[in-house]
């Protein structure tokens, strides 16, 4: 093999220095908030959306859209960073903390897992400690806005601290578990936590 | 860009074809022109006419006709991860 | 096809500007292998970190010119490989290339037609691609494109396609502009639909092959339409060229 090829005068469109302390290892930034999408964008009826809570519980709960804007909501500016290597600063989003919604349900002693899934079928496996102390939301709103079909509405869950695909888009429910059920990309070599100050890109890493 | 359903997601939607030199890579074949059937909804097609989600941490090949993910490919540094369950079958020419 | 896609440094010979907002690159290769209109060439730019990225861009050449392919590129403002082609590759420079690559949007005379070709913006390349190849070949195969275009300026191959028009040789080209039509213009002036598909498709002989390329939300709705009309879908090539305009 000779000298590797470079190409002459590239040097690659969204590269930048990292800025101290705020972007993660790797990561370049971004202003525009890319779409990322692994399939089409399921068409959710408001009138008959759902969020559940289901498996080690000791009653399933479950919210109609109406119940669940009913419930008390905050206002978020959390960083974001994406397996793709973007990572988009200060969004502002408004949500239910997850903890709230957790408080609605009595947790069986033996779940330590929950896996989120998405109408569409996409499913995402997190730690219980990854998603309390306020650590994590279902955010209905960016940018004081609606959040937009493309960008995982009506509600999606959002858990900023960790790669963006473990924010589940179109949100529909969680499932608590003993043990961790590998999620859609969790299957195919994605790391199960995450975490982008750590690069957990793939497992292993 | 005149958005006709606001699906951002959809448009961004390539075909089979797009995914064609990475399926060379995993299979050291052309294969957008090979067939293929949905494990869910039974249609048969060849690999480039499936839909290829390429805008995401990996290549999501999906079913035209039912959605169903067909083939998952990921590039995790340096080994390659399938899943073809969403296939009955793959036909690679050799 | 090679026993392995292998990349391969090739060398531009020539850049034409098509359009303000397309250029078509000569490249000379030296791994050439002749084509099938319809496939394309994957491109990867590397940075002097090792950060790589690559594309995908159709060939726009037909497969009797040896030795080079030319590919048309739309410069997509917002996009990371495409402006570099455009603003900073000149003729001499050499770009990693892999191909050709597909199997499935690919047309040769053998396999006959009549042909009908739906393009919309950059997605007629790989249709000009087997236009040139039918010429090239001496081919008689009726052949109709039909070019969904947003004005004048973003007519691709316009002076070639004018020629192809003039000398009567079988192949049409019929466009439909959707936001400015030139002055005077009597045609069609709106997005492709399912009455334009059944009035260029009713005067074509049985056992059309349609192949269909651009935007995701063009490619759709005309393949949806064709089906409609009666065309086997297993008959009908798509290939979908993303978000770009039309």
């Amino acid at each position: 093999m000779g000298e590797p090829f470079v190409s002459r005068g590239f040097f690659g469109r969204r590269r930048q220095p990292e800025q101290a302390g705020r972007i993660p290892p790797g990561q370049y930034l971004v202003d525009d908030w890319p779409v990322l999408s692994a399939g089409p964008t399921p068409r959710i009826r408001l009138d008959q959306w759902r969020f559940t809570i289901e498996g080690l519980v000791r009653q399933p709960v479950s919210w109609s859209w109406e119940e669940f804007l009913k419930l008390p909501s905050k206002t978020y500016v959390v960083d974001i960073s994406c397996v793709t290597k973007w990572t988009k600063l200060d969004m502002k989003w408004q949500g239910v903390s997850v903890d709230t919604l957790l408080q609605a349900v009595a947790l069986d002693s033996r779940a330590a897992f929950i896996t989120a899934s998405s109408y569409g079928g996409y499913t995402t496996n997190l730690a219980i400690p990854d998603l309390v102390n306020d650590q994590a939301f279902i955010a209905y709103q960016e940018g004081e806005k609606p959040l937009t079909p493309e960008h995982g509405g009506p509600a999606r869950l959002v858990v900023p601290h960790l790669y963006f695909w473990k924010s589940a888009k179109w949100i529909q429910g969680f499932r608590l578990e003993e043990r961790e059920q590998l999620g859609f990309w969790e299957t195919l070599g994605y790391h199960r936590r995450g975490d982008p100050w750590k690069e957990e890109r793939y497992s292993g890493d | 860009m005149d958005e006709q359903d606001g699906d951002r997601n959809r448009e961004l939607m390539l075909d089979g074809n797009a995914a064609g030199g990475m399926l060379y890579d995993v299979f050291s074949a052309e294969m957008t022109g090979a067939p293929t059937e949905c494990a869910s909804c039974g249609r048969r097609g060849e690999i480039g006419s499936l839909l290829a989600f390429t805008q995401a941490p990996g290549l999501v090949l999906r079913c035209p006709s039912c959605e169903n993910a067909m083939v998952r490919i990921v590039r995790a540094g340096d080994v390659t991860y399938l899943d073809a369950r969403g296939a009955v079958y793959l036909r690679i020419a050799r | 096809m090679a026993d392995a896609l292998r990349w391969q440094l090739g060398t531009v010979t020539e850049i034409h500007q098509e359009t303000p907002r397309a250029k078509t690159f000569t490249i000379a290769l030296p791994l050439w292998t002749a084509h099938h209109a319809g496939q394309h060439y994957d491109i990867r730019l590397t940075a002097p970190d090792g950060y790589q990225t690559q594309r995908s861009y159709s060939i726009a050449s037909e497969p009797e010119r040896q030795g080079l392919v030319e590919l048309t590129v739309e410069r997509i403002d917002d996009g990371e490989v495409s402006p570099y082609l455009h603003d900073v590759v000149q003729p001499k420079d050499q770009i990693e290339l892999r191909g050709p690559i597909g199997g499935y949007f690919v047309w040769d005379v053998g396999l006959g037609g009549p042909l009908l070709l739906v393009g919309g913006g950059s997605g007629v390349v790989p249709l000009m691609a087997m236009i040139r190849h039918r010429v090239a070949a001496g081919s008689s195969i009726q052949t109709r494109l039909l070019y969904s275009v947003r004005s004048p300026d973003d007519v691709l191959y316009a002076d070639e396609l004018q020629m192809l028009q003039d000398h009567r040789e079988g192949v049409d080209v019929i466009y439909t502009y959707t936001r400015q039509a030139p002055g005077g213009w009597t045609g069609y002036r709106r997005r492709i639909d399912r009455a334009m598909l059944k009035e260029i498709t009713s005067q074509m002989e049985a056992g059309l092959r349609p192949y269909v390329c651009g935007p995701t939300l063009l490619v759709e709705a005309a393949a949806n339409n064709l089906v409609e009309l009666g065309i086997p879908a297993d008959r009908i090539r798509t290939e979908r060229f993303g978000p770009t305009g039309t």
